[in-house]
């Protein structure tokens, strides 16, 4: 059962991990605005000209 | 765009690297094509840094260089682009910043951390328990439990803690005094058990307990301040702003909040009054409709008091702020709201009601439990572990949520049906009603006036009419202009402040104004007002010819009739208390059906009358929006104001409604009286819960996973039945 000794702190610090992402979205405002995040992602105004308006980039 | 420049300054704030910020409220947003549109249209002008739209509360945060681009460009881009936007106050920025909200959400965070991580200890603990863990790795697996439950509990507990600390220094009892206790009671127990190497600890209980009891929380508040961004936007674009005049006399607009007594602020005609004071220059007529309900327009000179709110028809004024001096009609209606409010607190929530019949019941059961095992020889403290089981098993997580998830989808019901609620128990109270009192002007009617008679389109006189109204901003020519559909107007057109305005068309000089102004005598005007009682006059008249009167009037909603006689099958006592003359009552009582009506009524007798509906026994909801209704909106049972209402009535009711039609009352009302059902219905499902665990835990036989499965089912159950509510949306349309 040695096993425990590092796999419980393990478990925990990944869960840890997680709460300290979720305060740190918050901290930067990620959940203030629900509704247009949703169609922020379908925006192509982060890509570089060329590859705008639903061309795909050359492979 | 109004005429004058706006003082930017006061809506600009300096921001950290140098640039400025402004926050706008902005109209006309529709989709999420809009966003992309607003947020690149500004970032080409030069200078912005950074331009975010927010979709949800429809709120545009900007970014900029003052010294590249001035603010002004920023508003007229977005007017060119289709989107009228209004910056907010700063001065009220503070009050918008949602700190409680966060701190509920980070509660929410660390209390679902610690839950799901000690779960996976008490898991292996349970299952180890019926097989073959030994006591040195239970001890272990409860400690760590221990270690994590112990500062996440010290956090997430701190709202529940602050309210029961307030409830009781007040000598009352709410739910969070149980809710302290039972999670207080449990960890420390837990504690003592691990201490003790014993089979069992609830440390998941009481973060679950919390978790849970959070979301609650939340929804709670989420609803609360949804209605609260939304009715700011509106305030914002109904632009709560003044044109000062500076003592070099030039203009500028400022927020309402930057004007002092003894300031002077300009009124061009047509505009809303921004603030109580005496006119310094200027004539014109006042329309008071939104302050006394009086429809017909009061003349108004140098020296004459006007208050905000009131419309200014015609003329150009210069207005000297003034201080409340104590007997102003503002005045009068501020202490009767006081008076009226403070008489309205008084009423208990139903979660309260609830809570202060629970607490007592429930401390009584555990301590019978503790006293009747202790009698029994059990020794006392495997006794008080089983009175504590009791307590953690009745902690009201059910009851947390059973009504602020009712509140929630019926909030959500209501925003679709265009009623914005101010707070949760205003649904509470909506259910309770049983008599609607209607103010009559700008309520059951709409705010403008419309043509008495219907407007014929080969009527070349009208349309002339109409094309000269044009050219005037007085309201009862703008409704002309708007009934007529005219387009053009007459050239060289000449305004004669408080009569009218006249134009040459094809040789012959027109007229349109006051009857007097069209030389119209007074035996005519007074043989028409004996037909229409109601109606306000505009005269007409080409050349030499006699004039033509054309009567008009404030018409009532499109739905109006509808949705009263519907009030009425639905068993509702309709009434209706004006301010307005008694003809023009009479007139709208008589098309609507109500047989109950009072006229020429002062706040006061409003005020008189509800109380004595309550003296009757009757539950009143009031629906009004004029400044004259203010107290009687705070003093009702319930009060709903239409989106049109002055400030300080839609501040004193409980809820607004938007648009044109009345529908949206009765939306409301039907809402509420079925989301009332349903939270009576969760409260009896955690009565009926409590009934069949407090049984088994008074007997021992709650370990801590019977404890947690009771809890997440009953708080499933509740949430559940209350999304019920959601079906109906579609029945709710066809009835209205």
């Amino acid at each position: 059962m040695e096993v425990l000794l590092y796999l419980i702190p393990v478990a925990v610090s990944l869960g840890a991990l997680g709460l300290v992402g979720f305060l740190w979205s918050l901290k930067s405002g990620q959940y203030d605005d629900l509704e247009g995040a949703k169609w922020r992602v379908l925006s192509d105004d982060d890509l570089p000209e060329d590859q705008q308006s639903g061309k795909m980039p050359d492979a | 765009m109004t005429v004058h420049m706006r003082d930017w300054d006061a809506f600009v704030t300096p921001a950290a690297d140098g640039g400025v910020h402004m926050d706008l409220a902005v109209e006309g947003i529709t989709c999420a094509a809009c966003m992309g549109e607003i947020e690149r249209g500004l970032a080409q002008l030069p200078g912005v840094t950074r331009a975010r739209l927010n979709l949800t509360s429809h709120r545009l945060a900007v970014d900029w260089d003052a010294e590249q681009t001035p603010a002004d460009l920023i508003v007229s881009t977005l007017d060119h682009m289709g989107y009228r936007a209004h910056p907010f106050d700063p001065a009220a920025q503070k009050a918008r910043e949602d700190r409680s909200g966060r701190e509920l959400l980070r509660a929410i965070g660390v209390s679902g951390f610690a839950s799901m991580n000690i779960m996976l200890m008490s898991v292996s603990v349970w299952s180890g328990n019926v097989t073959d863990i030994t006591d040195e790795t239970r001890d272990l697996f409860h400690w760590v439990s221990a270690l994590i439950a112990l500062p996440a509990v010290a956090y997430a507990i701190r709202p529940f803690l602050r309210s029961a600390l307030a409830a009781i220094r007040g000598h009352r009892l709410n739910m969070d005094v149980p809710i302290c206790i039972g999670v207080s009671l449990a960890v420390g127990l837990s504690v003592i058990q691990t201490l003790q190497s014993q089979h069992h600890a609830y440390f998941e209980s009481a973060t679950m307990l919390l978790f849970f009891l959070l979301v609650g929380r939340y929804l709670d508040h989420n609803m609360r301040g949804r209605t609260r961004s939304l009715a700011e936007n509106i305030a914002a674009l109904k632009a709560e702003v003044a044109a000062r005049i500076a003592p070099d006399g030039t203009v500028r607009e400022v927020p309402l909040s930057k004007i002092e007594p003894g300031d002077r602020v300009l009124v061009t005609a047509g505009e809303r009054i921004p603030v109580d004071g005496v006119i310094d220059v200027g004539q014109s007529e006042v329309d008071q409709s939104l302050v006394t309900g009086e429809t017909a327009l009061a003349p108004v000179g140098p020296g004459t008091r006007v208050y905000a709110g009131t419309l200014n028809a015609d003329g150009v004024l210069e207005i000297r702020v003034s201080a409340a001096s104590g007997a102003t009609l503002l005045d009068e209606v501020n202490r009767l709201l006081e008076a009226a409010g403070q008489a309205k607190s008084r009423y208990v929530v139903l979660a309260d009601r609830a809570a202060s019949m629970y607490s007592p019941i429930v401390h009584a059961a555990a301590l019978t439990t503790f006293l009747g095992w202790t009698l029994y020889g059990l020794g006392w403290q495997p006794s008080l572990i089983i009175a504590i089981s009791v307590l953690i098993i009745t902690c009201p997580c059910a009851l947390g949520l059973a009504i602020p998830a009712v509140q929630v989808v019926a909030s959500g019901l209501l925003f679709r049906a265009g009623v914005l609620i101010h707070s949760g128990d205003a649904i509470e109270r909506l259910a309770a009603a049983d008599t609607i009192v209607f103010d009559k002007t700008g309520t059951l009617t709409l705010a403008q006036p419309e043509l008495l008679e219907p407007v014929d389109d080969a009527d070349q006189d009208l349309a002339v009419a109409g094309r000269l109204a044009l050219s005037s901003r007085h309201p009862l020519a703008l409704a002309l202009a708007r009934a007529t559909g005219a387009s053009h107007p007459l050239g060289g057109v000449q305004e004669t402040t408080g009569a009218g305005v006249e134009a040459s068309q094809d040789g012959q000089t027109v007229r349109l104004g006051s009857p007097a102004f069209c030389g119209v005598s007074e035996a005519r005007v007074a043989e028409l007002l004996e037909r229409h009682g109601d109606a306000s006059l505009l005269a007409f008249r080409v050349g030499t010819e006699p004039a033509r009167l054309i009567p008009m009037r404030q018409s009532l909603r499109p739905d109006a009739k509808q949705v009263i006689s519907l009030l009425q099958s639905r068993g509702y006592r309709i009434e209706i208390l004006s301010g307005d003359r008694s003809g023009a009552v009479e007139a709208a009582a008589m098309a609507l059906g109500v047989t109950h009506w009072r006229a020429g009524m002062t706040p006061a007798d409003k005020i008189a009358r509800l109380d004595q509906l309550k003296a009757e026994g009757a539950t009143v909801l009031m629906v009004g929006d004029g400044l004259n209704d203010a107290p009687a909106l705070a003093g009702a049972h319930v009060s709903l104001s239409p989106v049109t209402a002055v400030h300080l009535s839609q501040a004193a009711a409980d809820a607004v409604f938007l648009g044109d039609a009345l529908a949206p009352v009765a939306d409301a009302l039907l809402i509420s009286r079925r989301a009332k059902a349903v939270m009576m219905e969760n409260l009896w499902i955690s009565v009926i819960y409590n009934l069949i665990a407090v049984p088994i835990a008074v007997a021992g036989f709650v370990t801590p996973l019977v404890a947690a499965a009771a809890m997440s089912g009953s708080s499933l159950i509740v949430t559940a039945n209350a999304l019920r509510l959601r079906l109906l949306r579609s029945r709710a349309r066809i009835d209205g």
